[in-house]
C-alpha cells in the first residue's frame, strides 16, 4: 500500500512501489487534471507540487513521496483564483491548454523562490513545453502573476 | 484599455478604431484586455460534447433557447486551441442580436449530422477552415434564429414583422414598446418556418464579430477540470497500450508473451495485423508489460532503408521525369533561361517531421452489438464516426462521437488511426470500455509525417534586376496518395505540393512549375500550414538570393515586384513595424518572407544574432497577417503567434529520421520543441484590407518563419541555409558568400 497526501486528502492505494506520482494521481486517484505527455521529465506536462516544490511526476515513483504534501493543479486553489490563473485568465493564455496544468504549477512554485523574476529567471526555470506556442503569453502572465502576488 | 466590465453597452468601433485596438494590443505593450465592454459569455463546460439528446423545445439544431434565457450555441467544429469554439459562436450570437453573456457553447453532435443530412457541414478541423467556410452558415443559422424570434413575437401581439425589432435578447414592437425576452418567444419561434432567410450582416455592421472577446474554453482550461480524450474514465474501464509495427507497412510476425506471465493486472495481449496491444487494470501496468513483450516483426523490404537514402531518392527525383503544373505557367520559362547571360540556381531540401502533439493520441471506446460509443479529440468528427463505423462494422447511426477537448492536433488528430487501435482491443473485450493511449514514443514513431521535399529552383533576372525567369522542379512525397491511397492525385499534380510556388505575390514574367509526386513507405499527411511549411521555406529563400544576386535590399526587390494590395499592405506593415531600414549592430540581420498560406496573406521579418561559434539566437519576429475581416483579433494573434513557435520549433531543431525503415527520434529529447527559453520575442500586427472573406489563420503563421529566419542568418553572415534544421548545420562550414 502506497500513502499519499494529495491536496490536504489521505488516499491509500495498493500499488507497486515503482508505479509513477502520475499514473497513481491520474488512474488511481482519479485527478485527471496533471497531464502524461512524454513519461521522460522532458515536457512538463505532469508538474506538481511536492512539499511545495515543483516537481514532474512522471518520473517520480509513488511511493518515494510518501508522508509528503502533494498538491496538483485541481488543488492549487479552491476557486480558480490563484495570482497565476488570475493572470492566465487576464492574458487568455491557453490554446489547447493540454500543457497548461504543468505550466501553471511550474510557475506557482517558481513565483513563491522568486517574487520578481527577470526574464532570464524565467528562461532557466521555466521550461515546459508548449506546443501551441503560448510562451509570449506565458512570459506575459508570469509577469501578471508576480505583480499580483506582490500586491 | 479597461478591464472587463460587466453589462455595459457594446459601442460598435470604426474600421480605424478597429485597427488601431489591434495593433496597440498586439505590440505587447498594452497589459489590459482588449475587449472593452463586452462581458465574458458563459465558459465552455468541463465535458463540451453534445449530450445527443435533442431537446424538444430547440430553436433550431444550431441554436437552443432555454427560459432562463441562456442560448446555448452547437459548434460545427473542434477545439484544439485554435479558439473555434469561441469565434464560432460569436459569428452566430453577432445576428442573434442577444447579450454575449448569455451564449454558451456546445459541440455539434456528429451522430446528428449523420442522421440530419450534414446539417453540421463536414465538421472538418483542418486547411485552417473552421470560420473560413463556416461563417456564412453560422451568420444564416443565427439570422434565422433571430427572424423567428421576431415573427413569434409579432404574431403574439398581431402586428407586422417590419415594426419590430430584436436587441439584446428580446423583441421590442417599436410603436408600443411591448418587449418580449427570447426565452419567452423560443417556444413558438420553434413553429415558425419563414418562406424567405433574412439577409446577413456585412463589414462595417458587425458588433460582435472584430471584437477580441475572451476565449469561453480558458476557465475549464486553468485548473485540470477540461476533459481531453486522455481524461475518460468510465466504470469498469480496461487500459491498453499498443505498438506498432517500428518498420511501415510491416506486420507482426509472432508475440512470445512468457516475459509478462503473471504481471500484476495485465488482462491480455491483443494482436493486430501491424500492431500489438496490452490491456490491463492501469495504463502504466500496461504499457511496462508492452515493453516486455518479445515481438518479432517482418518490416519487408522497406527494414534496409534509411534518411541518407531517401534524401538522395529526393535529389535523384529531381533530375527525373516531371508534370508541369500548366495552370502557373506564365510566358516560357526555358527560353528566358535560355538566353540569360547568368543564371541563378539553388538546390534545397526538407526532412520529414512529426507533429507531436502535446497530449499523445488515444481514445476510449465502448463496443456494444448495437452502438458504439467514442470519446476522442479528433479533428474530424464526422470522417471518425464513419471510420468507426467501418472498424466495428455497425451502421454510422449507431455511433456516438463524443468529441473532447484536444491537446493539440496541427493535422495528426484527422486520421483518427489511434481509435481504429482501440476498437480493435474492444473486440477482444466484450462490453468493458477500453481506453487506449499511445506513449509518446509511439506517437512520434508511428505518425504520418510531414513530406521529405527537395528543390532546384533556376532564374534569370531583368536589367533593372527583377526577376524575369523562374523555373523549379519539386520532389516532394504526395499527401493526397498518403492520406487516400496510390490512386489519387492521378495526374501527378497536387496543390498542397505546389503551395507557395503558386499565388506568388510576384509578377514574374516567365515562369515554370514542375512536379515529382514520389512517396516512400514513410507515410505522410497534412502537417500545420502543410505545403507552406516547406515550400515557403525554400521559395522565400530563393528570392533573397535573387535580391542578392540583384544587389538590392531584400525588402524592395520584393516591394518592386508586387501588385497586390493585400500583400503590400503586409510588406509596408513589416518595413514599419521592424525598423527596416534602421541597421543592426554586426552579428546581428534581418531576414523578411511573406506568402499566402490558406487564404491569408502572411509575412515576418525576423532579427537574430549569429555568434561567432555560429550559434543563432533568434531574437524577435514582427508578423503581419492580412485575413482580410477578423472575428477575434486577439485569437487570431495568438494563432500566429503559436504559428511562428511551431515553425520555429521545425526551423530550429525539426527532424524525423530514418533507420533500418523505422523513426529514430522518439520523446521530446531527441525531437525537441522551442521552450521558453529560445522563443524570440514576438509582435503580430493585422493589416486587414476587408473585402468581405474571412481567411484562415490557424496555419499561415508557421509558413515565412524558416525563411524569414534564415534570410536573417545571411544578412548577419552572408551564408546561405539552403536546408533545414540549422541544429544539424555548421554554419562555420557554409561557404560565404
Amino acid at each position: 500500500m502506497v500513502s499519499l497526501n494529495v491536496n490536504g486528502r489521505q488516499h491509500s492505494i495498493d500499488v507497486e512501489d515503482d508505479m509513477p506520482l502520475l499514473w497513481a494521481l491520474r488512474d488511481e486517484i482519479g485527478l485527471t487534471g496533471t497531464k502524461f505527455g512524454c513519461g521522460i521529465a522532458q515536457c512538463g506536462a505532469c508538474t506538481v507540487h511536492v512539499d511545495g516544490v515543483a516537481m514532474r511526476s512522471c518520473v517520480i515513483p509513488a511511493s518515494a513521496v510518501q508522508g509528503k504534501a502533494i498538491t496538483t493543479i485541481e488543488g492549487l486553489s479552491t476557486d480558480a483564483k490563484h495570482p497565476v490563473q488570475q493572470a492566465w485568465l487576464a492574458e487568455d493564455v491557453p490554446q489547447c491548454g493540454y500543457c497548461q496544468s504543468g505550466q501553471i504549477m511550474a510557475v506557482s512554485a517558481f513565483l513563491k523562490e522568486n517574487p520578481a523574476p527577470t526574464d532570464a529567471q524565467i528562461d532557466e526555470s521555466i521550461t515546459n513545453i508548449c506546443r501551441c506556442g503560448t510562451y509570449v503569453r506565458i512570459r506575459r502572465a508570469i509577469h501578471r502573476a508576480a505583480a499580483l502576488m506582490r500586491g | 484599455m479597461g478591464e472587463l466590465t460587466s453589462g455595459a453597452k457594446v459601442a460598435p468601433l470604426s474600421r480605424r478604431q478597429f485597427v488601431v485596438t489591434v495593433v496597440s494590443a498586439a505590440g505587447g505593450l498594452a497589459l489590459g484586455v482588449m475587449y472593452p465592454g463586452v462581458a465574458s459569455a458563459l465558459p465552455l463546460g468541463i465535458e463540451p460534447w453534445s449530450p445527443e439528446a435533442v431537446p424538444a423545445d430547440e430553436l433550431s439544431a444550431w441554436v437552443v433557447i432555454d427560459p432562463d434565457e441562456t442560448i446555448t450555441i452547437r459548434i460545427p467544429h473542434s477545439e484544439m486551441g485554435q479558439g473555434a469554439a469561441t469565434a464560432l459562436p460569436q459569428i452566430v450570437a453577432e445576428e442573434l442580436e442577444v447579450d454575449w453573456a448569455r451564449i454558451k457553447g456546445e459541440f455539434a453532435s456528429a451522430n446528428r449530422n449523420v442522421a440530419q443530412n450534414t446539417i453540421y457541414g463536414d465538421m472538418n478541423t483542418v486547411g485552417s477552415r473552421g470560420v473560413a467556410t463556416s461563417w456564412q452558415r453560422l451568420q444564416q443559422a443565427g439570422a434565422s434564429a433571430r427572424q423567428r424570434l421576431v415573427t413569434a413575437a409579432a404574431q403574439q401581439w398581431n402586428v407586422p414583422v417590419t415594426d419590430c425589432t430584436a436587441a439584446n435578447g428580446a423583441v421590442t414592437h417599436r410603436a408600443s414598446g411591448r418587449t418580449l425576452t427570447y426565452g419567452k418567444l423560443a417556444a413558438a419561434a420553434a413553429k415558425i418556418m419563414l418562406d424567405v432567410e433574412p439577409a446577413i450582416k456585412t463589414l462595417g455592421n458587425f458588433k460582435l464579430i472584430g471584437q477580441s472577446v475572451p476565449r469561453l474554453d480558458t476557465p475549464v482550461k486553468l485548473d485540470g477540470s477540461a476533459k481531453f480524450g486522455i481524461d475518460t474514465r468510465l466504470p469498469d474501464m480496461v487500459y491498453a497500450a499498443v505498438q506498432s509495427c517500428p518498420v511501415f507497412g510491416g506486420k507482426l510476425v509472432s508475440v512470445d508473451e512468457s516475459a509478462i506471465a503473471g504481471r500484476r493486472g495485465i488482462i491480455r495481449v491483443v494482436r493486430m495485423n501491424d500492431a500489438v496491444a496490452v490491456v490491463a487494470d492501469s495504463y502504466w501496468r500496461a504499457e511496462q508489460a508492452l515493453k516486455l513483450l518479445k515481438i518479432t516483426w517482418d518490416g519487408g523490404a522497406a527494414a534496409t532503408t534509411d534518411s541518407a537514402q531517401y534524401r538522395q531518392l529526393y535529389r535523384d527525383t529531381l533530375n527525373g521525369p516531371m508534370v508541369e503544373a500548366t495552370e502557373e505557367t506564365t510566358g516560357d520559362a526555358e527560353a528566358a533561361l535560355g538566353r540569360s547571360a547568368k543564371v541563378i540556381e539553388a538546390l534545397y531540401e526538407a526532412p520529414h517531421l512529426a507533429h507531436a502533439p502535446m497530449e499523445p493520441l488515444n481514445a476510449t471506446v465502448q463496443l456494444k452489438a448495437d452502438r458504439l460509443d467514442v470519446w476522442i479529440g479528433t479533428q474530424s468528427a464526422l470522417n471518425c464516426l464513419r471510420l468507426a463505423a467501418t472498424a466495428s462494422g455497425l451502421k454510422p447511426e449507431q455511433v456516438f462521437i463524443h468529441n473532447t477537448y484536444l491537446g493539440g492536433g496541427f493535422g495528426r488528430r484527422s486520421r483518427n488511426d489511434e481509435m481504429v487501435h482501440a476498437i480493435n482491443v474492444a473486440k477482444a473485450m466484450g462490453d468493458r470500455p477500453v481506453k487506449l493511449v499511445w506513449s509518446r514514443e509511439q506517437d512520434m514513431r508511428s505518425d504520418r509525417y510531414r513530406p521529405q521535399a527537395a528543390v532546384r529552383m533556376r532564374a534569370s533576372l531583368t536589367a533593372d534586376g527583377k526577376i524575369d525567369a523562374m523555373d523549379s522542379r519539386i520532389a516532394v512525397g504526395s499527401i493526397q496518395r498518403g492520406t487516400q491511397g496510390p490512386q489519387a492525385a492521378p495526374n501527378g499534380l497536387e496543390n498542397q505540393a505546389i503551395d507557395s510556388f503558386d499565388d506568388i505575390p510576384y509578377k514574374i514574367p516567365n515562369y515554370r512549375i514542375n512536379l515529382a509526386l514520389k512517396n516512400t513507405h514513410v507515410p505522410v499527411s497534412f502537417w500545420r500550414s502543410v505545403g507552406g511549411s516547406q515550400n515557403c521555406f525554400f521559395f522565400e529563400s530563393f528570392i533573397d538570393e535573387l535580391a542578392f544576386a540583384a544587389g538590392k535590399d531584400p525588402m524592395q526587390f520584393r516591394r518592386s515586384m508586387m501588385e497586390r494590395r493585400d500583400f503590400l499592405g503586409v510588406l509596408d506593415t513589416l518595413a514599419e513595424k521592424s525598423n527596416w531600414s534602421a541597421p543592426l549592430p554586426a552579428g546581428r540581420g534581418r531576414g523578411v518572407a511573406i506568402c499566402e498560406n490558406h487564404g491569408s496573406i502572411i509575412g515576418q521579418v525576423a532579427e537574430v544574432t549569429v555568434d561567432a561559434a555560429g550559434n543563432v539566437r533568434v531574437d524577435r519576429i514582427i508578423a503581419a497577417v492580412d485575413c482580410y475581416q477578423a472575428v477575434n483579433p486577439k485569437i487570431v494573434e495568438s494563432q500566429i503567434e503559436g504559428g511562428i513557435i511551431y515553425g520555429l520549433s521545425a526551423a530550429l531543431y525539426g527532424h524525423i529520421t530514418i533507420k533500418d525503415g523505422a523513426v529514430v527520434e522518439g520523446n521530446f529529447d531527441s525531437y525537441k520543441p522551442v521552450t521558453l527559453a529560445d522563443a524570440p520575442k514576438i509582435e503580430v500586427y493585422l493589416s486587414l484590407t476587408g473585402g468581405g472573406k474571412f481567411a484562415g489563420v490557424g496555419e499561415c503563421g508557421l509558413a515565412p518563419t524558416a525563411p524569414a529566419v534564415t534570410n536573417a542568418i545571411f544578412a548577419a553572415t552572408r551564408k546561405r541555409v539552403r536546408e533545414l534544421p540549422l541544429k544539424n548545420l555548421k554554419l562555420s562550414e557554409l561557404a560565404q558568400l
